[in-house]
């Protein structure tokens, strides 16, 4: 399968497509998508090359407005049907876009295991604590005091650390971004494409509809005060131990990505019949 | 000595008796002296220990289901044997070999008052070094049937050829000294000579075929989780793909597993998952968003008995209605079921091409029995059809993912390619593939993937008919072999009987059906399930003339012919 060159798109808005966001007004989702043209844009990625897949939620709704290829599948399986296009088509570039409910509830088993296969791809989940699409239930990273119609009084349940899940996982490379800083974003999705493997960007995108406290988020995030390292669990210390709001690349690891062989055929077909002959 | 076309024999032992690995030896020889052969395997639900059978039928012509009687019986011992009895039908002339020392005769074969003769079994494997009993019993059964030593010995060379020489000395030592004592006994039977054969013929199982299927159809991607009896294909996929420049991918759940495939399909890449009932209801939701998305994928299902974890080891036809109906909203997608071993290449390699050809996901109904049992058969021919998409090229002006066209088919862009970006969805989508929640652009998309499996011409392989007479035995799937042997016998007597089973369940066909059952006067359906789905299936979507009656009762027995003639002998006569 060879791409055709045609033109080499290096503007953003040649990423955007006519399709009208459903996004409430003032959702963080809108910069991410901003993010995420500007930074294809510097990369220099070919729409037809491209693929954005995503899962359910209002974060996944973002393939739909790009000009790459996409999928938008079902709930919380967005990085399993990633897995599968990417194994097989190891050529192209492949982006999963996600929401913390869709990725770390449903999705949640399929997120620990694309980090321990390490395949070369980048996993962006929009993180607003909340249900949006379904009107405000609390997950997994929702605070447990926080009261809902379907949790009153809240959860009582403490949100757990996807960055630190991640490291935990094999996750090649691992960076916290906020969607009011959309060029920052940008370069951070940069270098997460660039990186081989698996990369992980957990990106703080405030749902202004259900947590209107989340406007604050601007006067709360602050770049990451040390650089980023490769040891794994100094990594997850600093984020274990930090406000988490944290900006910028946590960690860069060096495993070896996973190796697709497909395409790499040594018999032919009537050699393995040969099984069954007597 | 009376001269039979088919002789039946068991062989049953506790775990590690080796009662399998004896099947599987006797199985070679028998095919590499000529004659056909079909072996079955019996097993508890234990890894290690616990009971085992094989169920073995030699003949001169093709074999596809169990006999309805064993002529031999062979027990290296009788430890939990009980637990299966009712799977070894035993008669008055029958023979069973049973060892002094090996337990006691299970109730259900004394009751059958068969002839009985003891040989020591084991204390003739204790007599010679490294001896195995399992190897006695081959022995005594190669005797009988009067299978060539030569032949033995060198298959047990092959078999045996990575446990090192004294394991194969040893084990040559036992078959003599079986084949010695089987010269003191009668089986009152000889098998006869089998028939000239002009190819090498092939020994495969069921799952083994539907690899082979899945590879000539073009398939190149696989992802599973395992489960049994499906975990056959998939350990026979992940070397066979490897060596043809495709990947099997191990999944974390079978909801991983498809959304996979759907993913590789997408990316042009024709691609394939095999799972059990269990495995099968987590994907419903993942086969219709294959359905709304049109990404064509290939799901083959193992059947054992149900519901929930059911017998994992057992075979039952009872996932007709999930694979039919369990997806919400309207869903039309294909339905196929192989109807004997080397079909399941066939009917696999079918599925691909249909789904490829269709933009859409068919499923293969194979079941347990015909999946993990191994066959004798002839080399099966190539197929004339290949899985091929319409692909859309290199457009100018704006790509509709999902246009409408006459054969309710669109070019599908695939990635890589300039110009056909798109987004798949499972949203309700309009004919660019942009959501929308429009009643008319839902409706039109509708149509349009029901049209499209409607306009199909599905070719004469879509159902298996054969005969002309006013019976007719209606049956699916693996189930066709035993109510063929049916169909015969039935003739024997005297009466005109057809036989119907459908290779394509799904989408039906109903003025193809009303012509297969034309002149038909009564309808005998058949099935192996406790609720009668194929049964009910058939009362909803075609016009059965005349009388109709069903036998349909569970697994994990299976339906023998016996049980189908005299369903119909009662009835007509």
């Amino acid at each position: 399968m060879t791409a055709i060159e045609t033109h080499v798109t290096c503007k953003p808005g040649d990423y955007k497509s006519d399709v009208m966001p459903i996004w409430c007004p003032g959702c963080g989702d809108y910069h991410v998508l901003m993010s995420f043209t500007r930074a294809f844009a510097k990369l220099g990625l070919r729409p037809e090359n491209t693929v954005v897949v995503s899962g359910i939620g209002c974060s996944s709704r973002i393939p739909a407005y790009m000009t790459c290829y996409g999928f938008h599948g079902i709930h919380g399986r967005s990085l399993a049907l990633a897995t599968g296009l990417k194994v097989a088509r190891p050529d192209l570039t492949v982006v999963v876009a996600s929401g913390d409910g869709d990725g770390y509830s449903i999705g949640g088993n399929h997120f620990i295991q694309a980090c321990r296969r390490n395949i070369d791809m980048t996993y962006v989940v929009m993180d607003n604590r909340v249900y949006g699409m379904t009107k405000g239930q609390p997950s997994p990273t929702t605070e447990p005091d926080f009261d809902t119609a379907l949790s009153p009084g809240g959860t009582g349940l403490r949100p757990f650390h996807p960055l630190v899940i991640a490291l935990a996982s094999g996750a090649n490379f691992v960076a916290r971004a906020f969607s009011g800083e959309p060029n920052e974003t940008a370069d951070i999705l940069v270098e997460a494409v660039r990186h081989p493997g698996f990369s992980f960007v957990e990106i703080l995108s405030p749902c202004v509809t259900f947590r209107p406290d989340q406007r604050e988020w601007k006067t709360k995030v602050h770049p990451a005060p040390v650089a980023a390292t490769s040891d794994p669990a100094r990594a997850a210390r600093r984020i274990m131990t930090d406000d988490g709001m944290n900006i910028g690349i946590l960690y860069r690891g060096d495993r070896r990505p996973y190796e697709s062989k497909i395409g790499a055929k040594t018999v032919e077909l009537a050699k393995l019949e040969e099984d069954f002959a007597l | 000595m009376a001269e039979a076309e088919s002789i039946s024999l068991a062989i049953v032992g506790s775990g590690g008796a080796g009662a399998l690995t004896a099947g599987n030896l006797l199985l070679e020889a028998a095919t590499r002296a000529g004659w056909h052969g079909l072996l079955s395997r019996t097993v508890g639900p234990q890894i290690r220990g616990g009971e085992a059978a094989a169920l073995i039928r030699l003949a001169t012509e093709p074999v596809e289901c169990l006999a309805d009687r064993f002529d031999l019986l062979i027990g290296i011992d009788w430890l939990n044997a009980n637990r299966f009895g009712a799977e070894i039908d035993v008669g008055p002339q029958s023979l069973v070999i049973s060892d002094p020392r090996g337990g006691d005769l299970p109730a259900i074969v004394a009751r059958a008052a068969p002839r009985m003769a003891e040989v020591p079994i084991k204390e003739m494997a204790k007599a010679i070094p490294e001896g195995r009993p399992n190897m006695i019993a081959v022995g005594l059964a190669a005797g009988l049937l009067r299978l060539s030593e030569d032949v033995l010995t060198s298959v047990v060379e092959k078999q045996l050829a990575d446990k090192g020489r004294q394991a194969i000395d040893a084990s040559n030592a036992g078959l003599r000294a079986g084949i010695e004592a089987a010269t003191r006994l009668d089986l009152g039977l000889n098998l006869a000579t089998p028939k000239p054969r002009n190819a090498r013929r092939w020994l495969a199982s069921g799952n083994e075929m539907t690899g082979l299927g899945a590879i000539r159809g073009g398939i190149r991607f696989a992802a599973a989780y395992p489960i049994t009896p499906a975990s056959d294909i998939l350990e026979w996929l992940a070397p066979g793909l490897a060596k043809v420049g495709g990947a099997l991918f191990q999944a974390e759940d079978e909801l991983a597993a498809i959304n996979m495939i759907i993913g590789a399909s997408y990316g042009g890449v024709p691609a394939l998952t095999a799972t059990s009932g269990p495995g099968l209801s987590l994907m419903t939701e993942a086969l219709g968003l294959a359905t709304a998305a049109e990404i064509p994928i290939v799901v083959i299902d193992v059947m054992r008995a149900g519901p929930s974890t059911g017998i994992p080891t057992k075979s039952e036809q009872a996932d007709l209605n999930v694979a039919v109906y369990g997806m919400h909203g309207d869903a039309p997608h294909i339905v196929v079921a192989p109807q004997s071993i080397p079909d399941c290449l066939f009917t696999t390699q079918w599925a691909i091409h249909l789904a490829e050809a269709l933009q859409a996901p068919a499923l293969v109904l194979s079941d347990q029995f015909i999946g993990q049992s191994v066959a004798a058969i002839d080399r099966p021919a190539e197929a004339s059809f290949v899985g091929r998409r319409a692909t859309a090229s290199q457009q100018n002006g704006s790509y509709k993912r999902y246009e409408l066209t006459a054969s309710g088919v669109s070019p599908m862009a695939i990635p890589g390619m300039n110009g056909g970006q798109y987004t798949a969805d499972g949203l309700t989508h309009n004919e660019r593939g942009t959501p929308t929640s429009s009643d008319n652009d839902h409706r039109v998309q509708l149509d349009k993937r029901r049209s499209k499996l409607e306009r199909f011409d599905y070719g004469s392989d879509w159902l298996t008919r054969e005969g002309d007479g006013e019976l007719a035995i209606v049956t699916w799937g693996s189930l066709t072999g035993a109510a063929r042997e049916a169909v015969a016998q039935l003739r024997d007597r005297g009466l005109a009987v057809r036989l119907i089973a459908p290779r394509l369940l799904s989408p039906v066909q109903p003025e193809l059906f009303n012509a297969a059952l034309d002149g038909v006067k009564h309808i005998l359906v058949v099935e192996q399930s406790h609720g009668g789905q194929f049964y009910r299936f058939l009362r909803a979507h075609y016009g059965l003339p005349g009388a109709v009656r069903a036998v349909h009762r569970p697994g994990p027995l299976p339906i023998r012919p016996s049980e189908i003639v005299r369903a119909a002998m009662q009835w007509m006569h």
